[in-house]
């Protein structure tokens, strides 16, 4: 990209005046909410999504997303069909579990907070790889597709009640806790494990590793939280399509202002969501990834695929790609190149090759207008991270740990 | 010097208490961190460092690199969970924090950190439940120690 600053501040107003005189923007781009009724009239399980720039890309942030697939969720006071919001913009990330919404974007909407055992109100140090989000967990009633997660936890983020940080939980990251960090107004966690934390923020004492916190007025500790308390993939709790999510993307050739696809929720429950000629790649149930193998040097449980990473993220090793001279965390090669890699499952088993192509990012992000990129791809020295290029052609199903689907047990991923 | 080969004669000692020292520091800060993680440690050598590697009490795998001077010149994890990223990054800490941000400011997506400044290089990558980090200071490899060597 790299747009000289006045260009760029120029384009942006452009774009303002364009979306003020059509009164309208693209879906997912902006954090309008809507009061009362708010379940939808569909009944069916299948969303809507939209890979375009997100709502990072209006005022006030003016910074168009690049590769993030956003859909809206609705959420509601437990119980409640009126006290309600629907909020767009939120991010679908099958790389990590559980919803989390921006304060900012809750509007009026006000939820029932979880409580401690002591009583007092419990938070949230959420870790991701490149930031931590910090907020109270709240429940609410969500509803997408006509599916309905009842009593969910959730995490809210930013919320003014709860503005100090822990220093062990700044220990994992710096926060991303408004629009402009976070890039959505919120995080729909789809992925293959069931809660956030797991097992580990059961336990007492050293062996917890500090992401729940009971927060009374006199300071937060860190606190044990149950399984069925943390913060949990919404999917679990639908009555039925509760074992899995399908995201299907059309093919997207270089750079694109928008493109639309699918969820669609269960795995082999209904006519539209079956596995179909999918193969299926077992997951390690412990850190939900599989071995990718690239140009000689195998990715051993390192592999994964994000729907939340924008990018392909991998090392390019001794095929030495030049990284980009201004966003040194993408690739840059003067012409678009045409790698394979094999993924395999965790346990040994399915494999099977990817073609893919990495672009050069400057070229492929120059116009801020277009939200998808095929192609744009960045170094990564640990893993091999799909992040959502992966996505473009395929319906890619991602299966719950524990869940039973007609393939066997999550978690695995299949397309 | 051929490190892979030499790996197999690595020296075997078991030291008594669980430690973690910082990026950058002595290894003398090793007793002073020690009561901060309680897991499990062992330590190897060859001709060029020590290796300390250490079992978190939360199940993250931390090595810890330290020269024949008694320096931890680089540092590495991987779990379920973040290590206490402002202990084992030490005086380096507050500077992958503001690189961490502006990198950040800079681009409006998600994906693994890459902070590659001339005296500090910090990597983070994986998703929840499964990350996976090093951080090395460039000036301070012994001879022969290559960057794709701290794994």
């Amino acid at each position: 990209m790299k747009r000289a600053p006045l260009e760029r501040t120029l384009f942006l107003i452009l774009l303002g005046a364009l979306a003020a005189a059509t009164g309208c923007s693209s879906a997912g781009s902006s954090s309008t909410t809507t009061t009362g009724g708010g379940t939808g009239s569909t009944t069916s399980n299948v969303q809507a999504i939209t890979v375009n720039t997100g709502p990072t890309a209006a005022p006030p942030v003016n910074s168009p997303y690049i590769n993030g697939a956003f859909t809206s969720v609705t959420v509601c006071a437990p119980g409640s069909t009126t006290n309600c919001q629907t909020i767009d913009g939120i991010l679908v990330d099958t790389g990590s579990s559980g919803l989390r919404i921006l304060s900012s974007a809750m509007g009026a909407l006000s939820l029932p907070q979880q409580t401690a055992s002591n009583g007092s109100p419990v938070v949230e140090c959420l870790p991701f790889v490149d930031g931590i989000t910090w907020g109270p967990v709240q429940t609410a009633d969500m509803t997408i597709a006509g599916e309905t997660a009842k009593s969910l936890p959730i995490q809210v983020i930013g919320s003014s009640s709860f503005s100090t940080i822990p220093a062990a939980c700044t220990s994992f990251g710096a926060p991303e806790d408004d629009l402009a960090d976070l890039g959505a107004n919120g995080i729909l966690g789809v992925g293959s494990f069931a809660q956030d934390c797991g097992g580990g923020c059961t336990e007492s004492g050293a062996a917890n590793p500090g992401l729940y916190y009971a927060c009374p007025s006199t300071g937060c500790e860190v606190t044990t939280e149950s399984l069925s308390n943390q913060v949990s993939n919404p999917i679990i709790l639908f009555p039925t399509d509760n074992n899995g999510v399908i995201i299907e993307l059309p093919s997207v050739t270089g750079a694109e202002t928008s493109v639309s696809g699918s969820m669609i929720f269960g795995i082999g429950t209904r006519s539209n969501n079956a596995l179909g000629g999918a193969t299926v790649y077992a997951l390690d149930p412990d850190l939900g990834n599989f071995t990718t193998t690239f140009n000689g040097v195998t990715y051993s449980d390192e592999g994964f695929i994000d729907s939340g990473s924008n990018a392909l993220y991998f090392d390019s090793n001794t095929m030495n790609i030049a990284p980009c001279t201004d966003f040194t965390f993408w690739y840059c090669p003067t012409s678009t190149l045409s790698l394979s890699a094999t993924n395999q499952a965790f346990s040994g088993g399915a494999s099977g090759m990817v073609n893919f192509t990495v672009g050069n990012a400057d070229t492929l992000t120059a116009n801020l207008n277009d939200g998808a990129a095929n192609g744009l791809a960045g170094p990564n020295p640990g893993t091999f991270d799909w992040g959502l290029p992966f996505f473009f052609g395929r319906n890619v199903y991602t299966s719950i740990e524990g869940q039973n689907t007609p393939a066997g047990t999550g978690p695995y991923v299949a397309y | 010097m051929n490190l892979r080969a030499v790996r197999g004669l690595f020296a075997l000692l078991l030291l008594p208490i669980p430690a973690l020292a910082s990026l950058g520091g002595d290894v003398t800060t090793v007793q002073a961190d020690q009561a901060k993680m309680q897991g499990s440690l062992r330590s190897t050598s060859n001709h060029s460092y020590i290796l300390h590697e250490i079992q978190t009490s939360t199940g993250v795998a931390v090595k810890e690199y330290v020269s024949t001077s008694g320096k931890v010149f680089a540092v590495t994890w991987q779990g379920r969970f973040h290590p206490d990223l402002r202990q084992l990054l030490g005086t380096y800490f507050d500077e992958y924090a503001q690189a961490e941000q502006a990198q950040r400011a800079q681009r409006r997506d998600h994906g693994p950190l890459v902070i590659q400044h001339a005296g500090m290089v910090v990597q983070i990558s994986g998703h929840m439940r499964a990350f996976l980090g090093r951080a090395y200071v460039p000036q301070m490899l012994p001879a022969g120690v290559r960057a794709e060597d701290i794994r």
